[in-house]
């Protein structure tokens, strides 16, 4: 192979491959049923999220004291909840409050973490023994209970708990990057960048972050996941979106002690909401990593 | 094999340091004024200050991270703020309850998924491994309390086969507290499988593709053989890891799960902590299970030692 940009053969070789790689790669994730099912179902909530006010048939809010606890019928297809208000309603604009605090929480996991790796990985030194140490400390405890004792501290609210999560998060998703940099510092393009006089943050962001962008990719769907998990549990507890907003793990939990009475769809259905998010969410994920570990 | 041990034993240390540190800094930095917090807005100025210099926290931060950590060492995990008694007889009451549950749980999920690892390997890319891994994965990230609920209302509400609540009273039987519980370790089954099967899928997939599953097979051994002396034995390794780890998200789940059927474990003893602002027993009740959490991950890697040849003969891990 020989040709005008002999003077950095690596270099040049990355970045022309890289796009072209890419494009194969995103056509395979587009081509598989998983990644299409679970796309539809996360598009059709995202939608209930954007427009969920004009697309039910009621007002979420509205209680009617008159038709507390109905069944399923054609008035009210989901049936009422204890104050009367339309479970359906609730359902699709509670996908609002998740499908905001989740993606936002998990983008700054990502962004932070991301840039915590790539100087991690690859200046190491003290940031690296540092974080690494975080990292073990964090993960000796479930999610869950580190969110939940950093929120009572802080006092729920959806800014509390978007920051609260992506920081969480970042330590975890430092750790995947700096093992990509790991192997990508190995790599002859690396030297030659290095040969070349390329300032440090020049070669993390510019030469290191594209080539790391699949493990990356990887880190926010699977975070993604862990984050709805994660809202929904702190929710149900009492710790998330406050009522009467509709929220699915906030209606859940104000409604399963009238489980025992028969009530099932005020309960049922928020949580098949959440099933059928954190399963599309999934989808996705698992043809994704398909994809990129073939 | 002991400079490792000793190395690993350190790491440990310094790591529970660290913890102890997020912990405080959780539970005692951020939520500002705590006599304010337990006394509500409406109280008097001198009250909160008078229950504040009661509980201590009017002191400088070090001093109280100082005497904290000194009562830790010495076995002395803090006074209650509501009860005003000292925390320990709740967690260790709570832990033994929890410990009931989880183990049930863990009984149950690492046979099931350990054989639905090892035939999602045998299988891959077909459908039963699909299956099983979209299954498994989603399973695992459905929260526990819609997993919980569902169980509820099916075995619970309409076939009436088990008791909703998990406590079986003071006295009961074994047996009686085992029908109490079945319930709610489902829930924490279906979180479990997943990672589980997920490592055993993926350890048996890596035996498989070795050189000695390729020479069992080339000199004539049967699949079944192979598969049985050669490849689990192998491959059910690094599982052993991932179920000491799961230890975390068990007892994450546990929260949620003794909160829903309202059982007398740990998690509904944070719940309840957190709900009355009660730090001192919520930051010793996070910071006991960061320790079950790294006792089981500690026993998890000697056992892998001890079990893995490579490693007992001289390697240093």
């Amino acid at each position: 192979m020989i040709d005008s940009t002999a003077a950095a053969p690596g270099a040049a070789i990355a970045v022309v491959r890289a796009p072209r790689g890419e494009l194969t790669t995103w056509r395979l994730i587009l081509r598989r049923p998983t990644f299409i099912a679970g796309a539809l179902i996360l598009a059709f909530w995202i939608i209930c999220a954007l427009f969920g006010n004009t697309i039910a048939p009621d007002n979420p809010l509205a209680q009617q004291l008159l038709a507390t606890n109905n069944a399923p019928s054609h008035a009210h297809l989901f049936g009422t909840d204890q104050l009367g208000r339309d479970v359906l309603s609730r359902v699709i604009v509670g996908a609002r409050s998740i499908l905001t605090i989740t993606p936002l929480a998990t983008l700054i996991g990502v962004v932070v973490g991301t840039a915590l790796g790539l100087v991690m990985g690859y200046l190491g030194g003290v940031v690296d023994i540092v974080v690494g140490r975080v990292v073990e400390a964090v993960l000796a405890l479930p999610l869950v209970i580190v969110a939940l004792l950093f929120v009572v501290a802080l006092g729920p609210s959806a800014p509390v708990i978007i920051v609260v999560i992506g920081f969480i998060f970042a330590p975890l998703i430092a750790r995947t990057v700096r093992s990509a940099v790991l192997v990508e510092s190995q790599l002859d393009y690396l030297s030659s960048a290095r040969l070349l006089g390329e300032k440090p943050a020049h070669i993390m962001f510019v030469e290191i972050l594209p080539n790391v962008l699949p493990a990356v990719l990887v880190e926010l769907t699977v975070r993604l996941g862990y984050a709805i998990f994660t809202v929904a549990t702190l929710s149900f507890l009492g710790y998330g979106v406050q009522p009467p907003t509709p929220d699915w793990g906030a209606d859940i939990a104000a409604n399963y002690v009238v489980l025992g009475a028969g009530y099932w769809w005020e309960t049922l259905f928020p949580a098949l909401a959440i099933a059928s998010l954190v399963i599309g969410v999934n989808l996705v994920t698992d043809s994704i990593e398909q994809v990129l570990a073939s | 094999m002991t400079t490792y041990l000793l190395r690993r034993l350190g790491l440990a240390v310094i790591t529970l340091w660290i913890l102890s540190m997020i912990v405080f800094f959780a539970g005692q930095v951020l939520p500002g004024d705590p006599g304010r917090a337990v006394l509500g807005p409406l109280a008097a100025q001198s009250a909160v200050q008078a229950l504040d210099h009661q509980l201590g926290v009017d002191r400088p931060l070090l001093t109280q991270y100082a005497s904290w950590i000194g009562g830790l060492l010495h076995g002395n995990m803090g006074t209650s703020y509501t009860f005003r008694t000292p925390v320990e007889p709740f967690i260790s009451a709570a832990l033994v309850n929890s410990a009931k549950l989880g183990g049930l749980a863990f009984v149950v999920v690492v046979p099931l998924s350990i054989i639905g690892g090892v035939i999602a390997a045998l299988n891959v890319g077909r459908l039963p491994d699909r299956v099983i891994s979209v299954t498994g994965l989603s399973a695992a990230t459905v929260p526990e309390f819609v997993s919980g609920i569902v169980v509820i209302v099916i075995f619970g509400v309409e076939l009436k086969w088990f008791p909703v609540s998990a406590s079986a009273g003071t006295g009961a039987s074994a047996l009686s507290q085992l029908d109490h519980l079945i319930l709610p370790a489902i829930p924490l089954v279906f979180v479990l499988f997943g990672y589980i099967a997920r490592m055993a899928r993926a350890g048996t997939i890596e035996a498989l593709e070795s050189d000695y599953a390729r020479t069992a097979t080339l000199k004539g051994l049967k699949r079944s053989v192979v598969i049985r002396r050669h490849i689990l034995r192998n491959s059910l390794l690094p599982t052993i890891t991932v179920i000491a780890t799961q230890t975390g998200y068990l007892i994450g789940g546990l929260v949620v799960v003794e909160t829903l059927f309202n059982y007398q474990g740990i998690g509904l003893l944070i719940f309840h902590a957190a709900q009355d602002k009660d730090f001192p027993m919520l930051e010793a009740g996070v910071l006991t299970i960061g320790v079950v959490y790294m006792v089981a991950t500690l026993i998890a890697d000697l056992l892998y030692t001890l079990l893995n040849p490579r490693l007992r003969l001289g390697g240093t891990g």
